[in-house]
């Protein structure tokens, strides 16, 4: 090959340099995790409630709007609480009741058929802070 | 109750943990895995650096160096004896790794079998000569510092087993049993998954590896041998589950239930987790998986059993919870 062809052709190649730097782009791009399956390490109490939930698989009986998977039906869905009057259809709807009857609803529900769950009284409180903070919808 | 553990992630963190586990090594037989992969990823540093390279030349650079790229000495070495000479030796490599992954037995090694089911893992603890010592499921358990045989075959369609901090991939194949060697040189608990598509619910299948040192490691050999004294109150949860159906698909050793179509539930109360090592085990998740497993893992084989009261839910959960 000689250097008068190279030369000719460099000019012509320019698009095709430039679509090879945007397939490397892609393919660097294309390798990072999507960004809803990393955890989130710090944040306030919103953000360690999500990741408490998500940990202790209240989403094995909930469906709990920002939680994909997954989505039990034992009870009931947990969007919009914010919203709902009467926890469990018989408390108080305050943070503080709430996050009690996160840890251990037949205490304080009697006959509640949800389970005491395992958190402390801080990740409750956590977790309480995360369902108030839903969107209504 | 239990502290919250992050077994709920554990099949997450196999995956996404930081440092990403593969890269992670947990034991020599991962550790070798890893150096061959660092070796990949360097030379193909090297060589997109150098395409790259001649790229900008044949694009931007002087006419002089220009021709030179295009000469046959280059492609003749670039093009033809470079490749030959460096994918050789990384297959030599690779396939010389490989086999000492996959070394036949020698009599010293302690033999875990594990069977791929659709869609969660038998785990059955062998003798010297073969012969089954006892059962498990989604979780396996060895000790720091000792070379273990993984037997691997699979009941339906071919699955593959993966922790990555320990070791490489092995398909498990109906009808055959493949060799995985897998040493711990630290205590702790690793992510498994299943690593080849089986169908339906493939992506909610793992289980845990758990590396145990010395003295820990004889206490839960002793728990799983020992005689099993007793299991569990009997009353309302125990009837429930040989009288719902549950018996006719689960184990439950030292009881009338034999069933051999779901994991082996001799153990569940001491297991890490639920649904193949997908949810973390407690009094709540125990509930939701037996009411409602369709909802938690769709396609899975066991029914969700929504029609029963909550009372029995509560009852068979705080009956399953008493079986360590
Ligand atoms: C075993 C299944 C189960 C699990 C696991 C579970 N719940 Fe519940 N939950 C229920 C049931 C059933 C109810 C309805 C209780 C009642 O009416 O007394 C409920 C009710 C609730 C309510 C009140 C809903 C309303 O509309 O008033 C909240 C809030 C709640 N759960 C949060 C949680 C959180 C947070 C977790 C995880 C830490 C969790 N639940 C885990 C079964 C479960
Ligand atoms: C038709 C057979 C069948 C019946 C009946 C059945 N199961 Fe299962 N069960 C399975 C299978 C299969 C799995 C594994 C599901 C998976 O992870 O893909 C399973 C998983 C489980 C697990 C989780 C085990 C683990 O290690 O992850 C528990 C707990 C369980 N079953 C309890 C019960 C109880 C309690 C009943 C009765 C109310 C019951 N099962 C009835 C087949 C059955
Ligand atoms: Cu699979």
């Amino acid at each position: 090959m000689g250097s008068g062809r190279q030369a000719r052709s460099s000019g012509k190649w320019r698009p095709a340099g430039l679509a090879a730097w945007a397939v490397i782009g892609a393919l660097l791009v294309a390798c990072k995790p999507p960004a809803e399956t990393r955890r989130t390490p710090e944040g306030g109490a919103e953000a360690r409630g999500l990741a408490l939930i998500e940990n202790a698989g209240c989403g094995a009986c909930h469906e709990i709007p920002g939680v994909t998977w997954p989505k039990g039906r034992l009870g009931p869905s947990l969007a919009g609480f914010d919203d709902v009057g009467l926890i469990a259809g018989a408390l108080p709807n305050r943070p503080g009741t709430l996050a009690a009857f996160i840890r251990n609803a037949p205490s304080i529900k009697p006959g509640s058929t949800m389970p005491p769950m395992p958190l402390s009284e801080s990740q409750a409180a956590d977790v309480a802070a995360y369902l108030y903070g839903l969107d209504h919808d | 109750m239990s502290p919250l553990t992050s077994t709920a992630s554990i099949m997450t963190e196999a995956l996404w943990g930081w440092p990403p586990p593969v890269l992670d090594p947990a034991g020599p037989y991962a550790e070798s895995v890893t150096v061959l992969s660092w070796a990949l990823f360097a030379m193909g540093l090297f060589v997109t650096a150098i395409v790259v390279a001649a790229l900008w030349v044949a694009l931007k650079g002087p006419a002089r160096l220009k021709a030179k790229i295009g000469g046959e000495k280059v492609v003749g070495i670039g093009g033809i004896a470079f490749p030959a000479v460096v994918l050789t030796g990384l297959l030599i490599w690779g396939l010389t790794l490989t086999a000492s992954l996959t070394k036949p037995i020698t009599g010293e090694e302690m033999r875990i079998r594990v069977t791929g089911e659709m869609w969660w893992f038998r785990v059955e603890y062998l003798g010297p000569s073969g012969d089954v010592l006892f059962e498990d499921a989604n979780e396996v358990h060895i000790p720091v510092g000792q070379p273990v045989v993984f037997e691997l075959t699979s009941a339906d369609v071919i699955h593959s087993f993966w922790v990555p901090n320990l070791s490489g991939k092995k398909d498990m194949i109906p009808g055959r049993t493949t060799l995985l060697r897998v040493e711990a040189d630290r205590a702790g608990r690793f992510g498994g998954v299943c690593a080849e598509y089986c169908g339906g619910p493939h992506a909610l299948m793992g289980f845990v590896a758990v590396a145990h040192e010395r003295e820990e490691w004889s206490e839960w050999l002793t728990s799983r041998t020992a005689p099993r004294d007793g299991t569990g109150a009997a009353g309302r949860g125990r009837e429930l589950f040989m009288e719902s159906g549950c018996a006719a698909c689960h184990r439950v050793a030292g009881t009338e239930a034999g069933g051999r179509a779901g994991p082996d539930l001799t153990h569940i109360g001491s297991r890490l987790t639920l649904g193949a090592g997908i949810l973390p085990n407690h009094r709540g998740t125990l509930i939701g998986w037996i009411g409602d497993s369709q909802s938690i893992k769709p396609g899975n084989r066991m029914p969700s059993y929504d029609q029963l009261p909550a009372e029995d839910l509560h009852a068979l959960a705080a009956w399953l919870e008493q079986q360590k």
